[in-house]
């Protein structure tokens, strides 16, 4: 399900006198399948964004093109529904929606509302759990009684319950320790791989993007400032820094290998990629020092 | 609650804005009450312009105060029919059973009307030209007499600024959590009573979980930086009384007594 954004402004609390845009002008496309990352500054926009993915916030100028619905600003509130199942949004901190006596009750929330029967939705609330690994002696537990990373794979077991084509996920790795990082990205990873899902992930990880993206859009200050391929973005180091965005950790130390001497074409965004062009530079060196 | 007026704060710095929380206080408890003496077209005109004459000194627009009263449109007109079929007395004007349209009661449904709006009008100019945390400062310093009955005035301050303080925070992530929660299906607004009551539960149980645990870091983080209750602090923001104040106290007394007046003379 591809999905486009057509000239889209949105203003919060538009016709008061707290009126504030958010979204300038914004043309881009979230290509099927396809794992795009979304990165910027805090206040940049990047929640604002993803809540018009399925239309939770509705453009105040401008359409939206979700597989085939247009979601215009006079598209009605109504029959929004099938929409929500198609396009999964696991919020920022989404532990704090849990809210059912047991971790199944609350994956299986989700599908429920969607008309599926209670036996159905307790299999697949079972099945989800089982693919974020959460253990079978969790799920008749109270969600309050998890671990917070625990809490973070239930809430996130509850929107994958709904089966959706495009999965979004705001920062979902926020406040983890890099083991429960690892876990979630290898989770989403999995999921694009496997199930053939559409991925858009908001991150400050600049290595996650690098490793794991296929398309980047970048926000700043309301705006989409640029988008493309993680080796087109990280490229260009200067504008980079003058954005306030990091680069991988890999790019950053051929960066400064750079300035002692190394040459590296294309810039590595891996450990990988740096490795391989590191190694053939190093021997040379060796056989040169030694030699 | 992108629509929701009413209790807000508009920043701005206009003659109301600057006036001293206490007598902005001071001023509205008057005006509440004399709404209460007003009971003839020309006490409501009074009261009226002087309302009018208040909210053209705030330097916010008539609208926006209308936008406030917007929420509580269906209080307003369930009070107002309820005015109208049960007040009795006076001419009847159309009778089915037990219910009837009366003079006294269509007069009487007015006057509450006009009651309810002037009231909420009034308040809403409080809030929307003072901060919260100057109201709770206003309202400390008003009951402070009370310290000599060792009533813990400080406290309930305490408690009242924490409160008011975490109102749009709460209201901020009611809104998170209903959007959590659309997204995973529920129609809010939609279906019988009995559907839409069932869709409360998984906004409130989060958001007092949120809200008992954010509690609890906050006692915490109090206690971290040494607060301890019922010390004599002093204030950041010290409350200060000027000519403004005491002219504007004057404007809202005249006016009072002329209300008070017109209603003896029975005008």
């Amino acid at each position: 399900m591809d999905i486009a954004f057509e000239k889209v402004n949105y203003w919060y609390q538009a016709g008061t006198p707290f009126a504030v845009q958010a979204l300038y002008d914004i043309n881009l496309n979230i290509p099927a399948g396809a794992f795009t990352a979304v990165i910027g500054q805090t206040g940049s926009g990047k929640s604002t964004l993803i809540q018009h993915l399925n239309a939770l916030l509705k453009p105040t100028e401008g359409q939206v093109i979700i597989g085939d619905r247009t979601i215009t600003p006079e598209t009605k509130n109504k029959h929004l529904k099938p929409l929500r199942k198609k396009v999964g949004l696991v919020f920022q901190f989404p532990e704090n929606q849990l809210f059912e006596e047991t971790v199944l009750k609350d994956i299986a929330f989700g599908p429920q509302n969607f008309g599926i029967s209670e036996e159905e939705a307790d299999k697949l609330a079972r099945q989800t759990a089982k693919m974020v690994g959460l253990d079978e002696s969790l799920l008749e537990r109270s969600p309050f009684d998890l671990s917070g990373g625990q809490m973070r794979r239930a809430a996130i077991a509850g929107v994958l319950a709904l089966e959706p084509d495009v999965l979004v996920l705001d920062e979902p790795t926020a406040g983890l320790d890099p083991r429960g990082r690892n876990d979630i990205m290898g989770l989403v990873r999995h999921l694009q791989a496997e199930k053939q899902l559409t991925i858009v992930l908001i991150t400050h990880q600049m290595d996650d993007v690098a490793n794991y993206a296929d398309h980047v859009i970048v926000m700043a200050h309301g705006h989409m400032v640029r988008q493309g391929t993680p080796r087109e973005v990280f490229s260009d180091v200067a504008w980079l820094n003058e954005n306030q965005l990091e680069l991988p950790t890999a790019t950053a130390y051929a960066n400064q290998l750079i300035q002692k001497g190394f040459t590296f074409d294309p810039l590595p965004l891996t450990a990988d990629e740096l490795a391989d062009q590191l190694v053939p530079q190093l021997a040379k060196q060796g056989v040169a020092d030694h030699g | 609650m992108d629509k929701f007026m009413f209790g807000r704060y508009i920043p701005g710095d206009s003659w109301v804005h600057r006036l001293d929380p206490r007598a902005k206080l001071i001023l509205t408890f008057i005006y509440i009450g004399v709404v209460f003496f007003a009971n003839s077209v020309w006490t409501y005109a009074v009261l009226v312009v002087l309302l009018l004459a208040s909210i053209f000194a705030t330097g916010i627009s008539l609208r926006v105060f209308l936008r406030g009263l917007r929420p509580l449109l269906w209080l307003l007109m369930f009070t107002v029919v309820i005015q109208i079929f049960f007040g009795a007395g006076g001419h009847v004007y159309w009778q089915w059973g037990w219910l009837s349209v009366t003079h006294d009661g269509l007069i009487n449904a007015l006057l509450i009307l006009m009651r309810f709006v002037l009231i909420i009008m009034v308040s809403t100019l409080l809030t929307f030209s003072t901060q919260p945390l100057a109201i709770a400062d206003g309202i400390e310093s008003l009951l402070s007499p009370l310290r000599k009955v060792h009533f813990p005035v400080a406290t309930l301050a305490l408690m009242l600024s924490l409160a008011l303080r975490f109102v749009p925070t709460l209201m901020d992530e009611a809104e998170k959590i209903m959007n959590a929660q659309r997204a995973r299906g529920v129609d809010f607004g939609t279906g019988g009573l009995k559907q839409q009551v069932k869709t409360i539960v998984p906004i409130l149980i989060p958001l007092f979980v949120n809200a008992f645990n954010r509690a609890v870091d906050i006692s915490t983080a109090m206690e971290a930086r040494g607060y301890r209750d019922g010390e004599n602090r002093t204030k950041f923001r010290e409350l200060k009384w000027h000519r403004q104040d005491t002219l504007s106290l004057i404007i809202y007394v005249v006016f009072s007594v002329v209300v008070i007046g017109l209603r003896a003379l029975q005008l």
